[in-house]
């Protein structure tokens, strides 16, 4: 079974170590409040600062293999949506994979829609339409495992249910996906939660039972209120 | 359109080393091997220099702004020419240096120097008013250093002969001070072209990249050493030039469809263009002093500046 397994990473400087497993075909959200290590444990999965420990996708270790072989391991989207430089959105989406795939990409830009916007420059389109762009070039690699964070920011509902869509479709097909959370009405879509607090993983829980938990109301300072929603916890 | 702006070159190129025509018409009624000489130790330099300058202008231009992720960086707005021309001046008058290659290694020294410290100070990836303000301290505390060490220098004319040197000249260099130049530059813009697409995949963000197995600080680290050898050694020969290095990547990104690191190499050959045609400008306008080519590009760079400030302004507004 394909798998990530991360033993002994470092979330942050406080260097507290994590082990983490995660199989292909669960949709993994990781939730807790800001500053926590969401972010941080996304970045030290994706190998981006030397982070410790080791990380192994299907059975290889990530820091041992070669570039042209990353893009098939894994891959990162940051939060930030940034871009500079005024690179049409077919050229982004490409710069997702190792060689030209004009099949692959115009299969990427029909189902994020992008055929409009195919030639316009990504840094002129609107950060909700760049945060597809930028999502399909997170995919375009196929990748065993993907690690995104707060992909869903600044969406649509429209497009919040169909990033799910993707996600649920990538761990069908046999990728591991690991999603930073900040919504948490959109919890019940996953299979797993990773509650992370203080640069560690506080609890590992189907979503209903976390969200249930003491620890977790505890942790974001909010109760569950019964008509639904939540509420400050004094 | 590559193909157009190969042609263009060509035909600066092939412009700048017989116009005006003249003068080598002459010699060659008077003796063949005259024109031959002129040919050779006169105008051959300043073309080559001409070129090669510019064109490591517009390489090294690329190369920083793909790295700060910012258009308005380059080498004369990060402060690196300014370093280089603290670099060449301390070691021609100070150190006594007269090797051109030493001299070169000094400008290289120099702009290393105020690149290195323009990192320190605004870090990476800073936003435009941290870059401009912190380069923009850099180039005024090497300007005022240059003229301090000129002032004081051991020689009573270094503030006279360094002027002319200072603000970007190609009168009158040999081919010995040319290769000085050109050599380092063109081996580091070499290097620097290589790494076209690391610094293509930058523009997706240092995270990404570093996620795909690339170094994002060490190609930093790469992309500032190499960018001061190519400008520092030119500067040493032929003083301290602006706007190339902003302009050309500009146009540059123009044919690379956007992309920062691929616009290296249209903007090196645009650097060539533009650099050649200013001089050539400067050659054909007869006053009784010759002008410095600097006072040309900044001209015409000026305005292109102004109008890329503007745009970007109105972006960050809209």
């Amino acid at each position: 079974m394909t798998s990530l397994i991360a033993r002994q990473v470092a979330i942050d400087e406080r260097l507290l170590q994590t082990d983490l497993d995660v199989t292909a075909g669960e949709l993994v959200a990781l939730v807790g409040p800001n500053g926590g290590g969401k972010t941080s444990l996304l970045r030290a999965l994706a190998r981006i600062e030397d982070a410790g420990g080791k990380v192994m996708i299907d059975g290889e270790e990530v820091d041992a293999s070669p570039p042209a072989r990353r893009r098939r391991l894994l891959s990162f989207l940051p939060a930030s949506r940034d871009m500079t430089w005024p690179i049409s959105v077919r050229d982004v989406i490409a710069l997702g994979l190792d060689r030209p795939d004009a099949r692959r990409i115009g299969y990427l830009i029909e189902q994020f829609e992008l055929e409009r916007l195919a030639g316009r420059p990504v840094n002129r389109l609107s950060t909700g339409e760049r945060a597809r762009v930028l999502m399909a070039r997170a995919l375009a690699a196929r990748p065993i495992a993907l690690l995104l964070d707060e992909p869903m920011s600044n969406l649509d509902p429209y497009w919040v249910l169909r990033f799910l869509e993707q996600f649920r479709m990538a761990a069908d097909e046999g990728q591991i996906v690991l999603v930073a959370l900040h919504d948490l009405s959109l919890l019940g879509r996953f299979d797993r939660a990773l509650l992370i607090a203080d640069g560690k993983i506080q609890m590992s829980e189907a979503p209903a039972n976390l969200m249930a938990s003491e620890r977790f109301a505890e942790i974001f300072r909010i109760r569950a209120e019964p008509a639904g929603g939540w509420a400050i916890r004094r | 359109m590559r193909l157009a702006v190969v042609a263009l070159l060509l035909v600066v190129a092939a412009a700048h080393l017989l116009l005006p025509i003249a003068p080598l018409r002459e010699a060659q009624a008077i003796d063949p091997g005259l024109a031959n000489l002129i040919l050779l130790e006169l105008r051959l330099p300043r073309t080559l220099l001409a070129l090669g300058y510019g064109a490591a202008l517009g390489a090294s231009g690329a190369a920083l702004q793909a790295m700060f992720a910012n258009p308005l960086a380059s080498p004369d707005i990060s402060g690196a020419s300014s370093g280089a021309a603290l670099g060449a001046v301390l070691g021609g008058y100070w150190l006594g240096f007269s090797q051109p290659i030493a001299l070169a290694a000094c400008g290289a020294a120099g702009a290393l120097g105020a690149l290195a410290f323009l990192v320190a100070l605004a870090g990476r990836r800073s936003d435009t008013a941290t870059l401009l303000l912190a380069g923009l301290a850099i180039s005024l505390a090497a300007g005022a250093a240059t003229s301090l060490a000129l002032a004081l220098a051991p020689s009573p004319f270094a503030f006279y002969d360094a002027f002319d040197w200072l603000m970007g000249n190609f009168t009158d260099r040999s081919l010995l001070q040319a290769a000085a130049a050109l050599i380092p530059a063109s081996l580091a813009t070499a290097f620097l072209l290589r790494r076209s697409k690391a610094l293509d995949l930058i523009a997706l963000g240092d995270d990404v990249a570093a996620s795909i197995g690339l170094r994002p600080r060490q190609l930093s680290l790469e992309v500032i050493a190499l960018s001061a050898i190519a400008v520092g050694a030119c500067v040493s020969v032929a003083g301290a030039i602006g706007f190339v290095g902003l302009v050309a990547p500009f146009f540059g990104r123009q044919l690379s469809r956007g992309h920062p690191g691929a616009a290296m190499v249209p903007a090196a050959i645009i650097g060539a263009i533009l650099l050649a045609v200013a001089d050539l400008a400067v050659r054909s306008v007869h006053l009784d002093r010759p002008i410095p080519v600097g006072v040309v590009t900044s001209l015409f760079g000026t305005p292109l500046f102004l109008w890329l400030v503007l745009t970007m302004r109105r972006r960050v507004t809209a």
